[in-house]
């Protein structure tokens, strides 16, 4: 027997989807993102409860048992996660979601006795499984498990093509059949696709990808919704369906790329390709007391920070040092490129973590003008978002993405591990300015030694 | 529920999700996918529903292990993202006890 009548199950599901969309609502704005979060978390609970209360369920204790499995490993990896890691946690959350989805298209076959339902079975293994198994490379990638370079065969448009096409004709038959072997093999056949799409993308598109098989995953729900006649997971998996597609396609935008280009560059051999070939020519390289007598002297400085601050968990030492340098009656701003850290937003949250005042995170639009007017530029651990060649040379991967122009500083100080290129793997032409000079090293020892020097100026 | 109706309620929610993230700042870009990635999480309530229905153990097991799936993509994806917010909370708090210090000071 069921506690709740249908009624009040479908006006709970209503109160969870309201809190869904006030949760979306809420995170597109800085000032509520925190208690739109928790909106959502308190939707979810609604329609957990709602739906043990409503359905005439069997299995209950293994059912909880499972769930305290799921929150027992999320829930501890979620809190501690290291937040320069966090962009590939969020990857792997949506692949786990994804074939969750699959899971339970799989399931329903046995109960689909209409073959629209059976459609939408169909689109759900396939897009569960191509979102499971593409974030499952998405995370690989970005915890640097494999390579983080496009990964291309000579046969792999054909390859996926044949994946494709076989896909099309297993899904075909299920829906005519609703064989479970052949929706087996489709789930198979998903995962392949999945792999296939994902390995052609290479460097800084990886979390646009992220951000795409995330709005996959909701389509999925939105699917499995259809199957099980259950509103509120059609309405759940539509909002973050559509709400993912407009986020994938602001996150290109910041970037100068299109989605397309993303997704088909590498078959067409013009992604983030680029080349590993380090050239011998002449930089003027640097050490800590010279870099502290140019930040020490100068009138204004503009930190720019970027994955290898956060990746060296040097937010602090940078933060430490803006503030040397403020006591010196400098006036020092940090200059966030949409895009720096792995993520759009990710370098917001970075110097979050580290206390950086609010205010003086200055915008890439804010800050561009405003180079002209800086004694030194200091980039900490960024390449690819202050370099020219996205500006002036039209054969270049990162071709028409926005830079923060360093350039137009009067000196320009990297900090910087070695030579070796930035995660897009392209080399910057800036590093070979005379205006520019260089100190190799971790970022955060580097950070530590100019805060030294500068202390002892 | 028959079929138009979910067509419309479908296509009405397409809309409702283009216009909720229209005005985002790439500030949040980040925190409002994670965001959204534990929403989807809800596929939760389809596998308990599976789960609960399930009468022979291979189904009962497929259908666990999509209900720990989901789980984990529910609740890991509100913890992580509130974590992620909370920093820009401390933030404001930073700011504010640093203009208080300011202000002390003068």
């Amino acid at each position: 027997m069921s506690l709740l009548d249908p009624v009040w199950t479908s006006l709970l599901y209503l109160a969870a989807a309201v809190f869904f969309i006030l949760a979306l609502r809420g995170l597109s704005s800085p000032r509520t993102a925190r208690r739109g979060n928790l909106l959502g978390a308190l939707g979810a609970l609604i329609a957990v409860v709602t739906v043990f209360l409503a359905a005439r369920l069997d299995n209950i204790p293994w059912i909880l048992a499972a769930m305290a499995v799921g929150s027992a490993v999320a829930a501890p990896v979620a809190r501690r996660v290291k937040m320069t890691q966090m962009p590939q946690l969020v990857a792997l959350f949506n692949g786990v979601g994804g074939g969750a989805a699959a899971l339970v298209a799989l399931l329903e076959l046995g109960h689909a006795d209409n073959p629209w339902v059976r459609v939408a079975i169909v689109f759900t293994l396939l897009v569960g499984a191509v979102s499971f198994a593409g974030s499952g490379v998405t995370f690989a990638k970005l915890q640097e498990l494999m390579t983080t370079r496009p990964v291309m065969f000579p046969g792999l448009p054909v390859v996926m093509a044949v994946v494709l096409l076989a896909a099309v004709a297993a899904g075909v038959s299920v829906v005519l059949t609703g064989s479970l072997p052949l929706a087996v093999l489709l789930l198979l056949l998903g995962l392949a696709a999945g792999v296939l799409l994902v390995l052609p993308v290479g460097g800084a598109d990886v979390p646009i990808v992220i951000s795409l098989l995330n709005a996959f995953t909701g389509l999925a729900v939105a699917a499995s919704g259809l199957v099980l006649g259950n509103v509120l997971l059609v309405v759940a998996g539509t909002l973050v369906g559509a709400s993912g597609t407009i986020l994938t396609r602001a996150m290109a935008a910041a970037m100068g790329r299109s989605v397309a280009g993303i997704l088909f560059g590498a078959f067409r051999g013009g992604s983030t390709a680029g080349s590993t070939a380090v050239s011998g020519r002449p930089v003027r390289s640097s050490s800590p007391e010279d870099v502290a007598v140019l930040l020490g002297y100068a009138q204004r400085v503009i930190i720019v920070p970027g994955y290898g601050l956060a990746v060296a968990q040097g937010q602090h030492t940078a933060a430490e040092l803006a503030l040397a340098l403020e006591a010196r009656g400098i006036e020092v701003d940090f200059a966030i490129h949409p895009v720096a850290g792995r993520m759009p937003g990710h370098m917001n949250v970075l110097l979050a973590e580290a206390n950086v005042p609010y205010e003086s995170l200055k915008e890439m639009g804010e800050i561009n003008p405003e180079f002209k007017t800086a004694d030194v530029a200091l980039v900490v651990g960024a390449n690819d978002v202050v370099n020219p060649a996205a500006k002036t040379s039209s054969g270049s991967p990162i071709y028409g993405m926005p830079i923060l122009e360093v350039g137009e500083a009067r000196q320009v100080v990297f900090l910087k591990r070695s030579m070796r290129p930035g995660f897009a793997g392209i080399e910057n032409d800036l590093l070979y300015e005379p205006q520019t000079s260089l100190l190799f090293g971790d970022a955060k020892d580097s950070l530590a030694q100019v805060l030294g020097a500068v202390k002892a100026l | 529920m028959d079929g138009t109706a979910l067509l419309t309620i479908t296509v009405l929610a397409v809309f409702v999700g283009f216009e909720v993230v229209s005005k985002v700042s790439s500030t949040l870009h980040t925190p409002l996918m994670s965001g959204a990635n534990a929403i989807h999480g809800i596929i939760l309530v389809g596998a308990i529903i599976v789960a609960g229905q399930a009468a022979e153990p291979w189904i009962l097991a497929v259908a666990l292990l999509a209900v720990v799936l989901a789980t984990a993509n529910l609740v890991g994806g509100f913890v992580v993202t509130d974590r992620m917010l909370h920093m820009f909370h401390a933030r404001k708090d930073a700011a504010k006890t640093g203009a208080a210090a300011d202000g002390g000071g003068k």
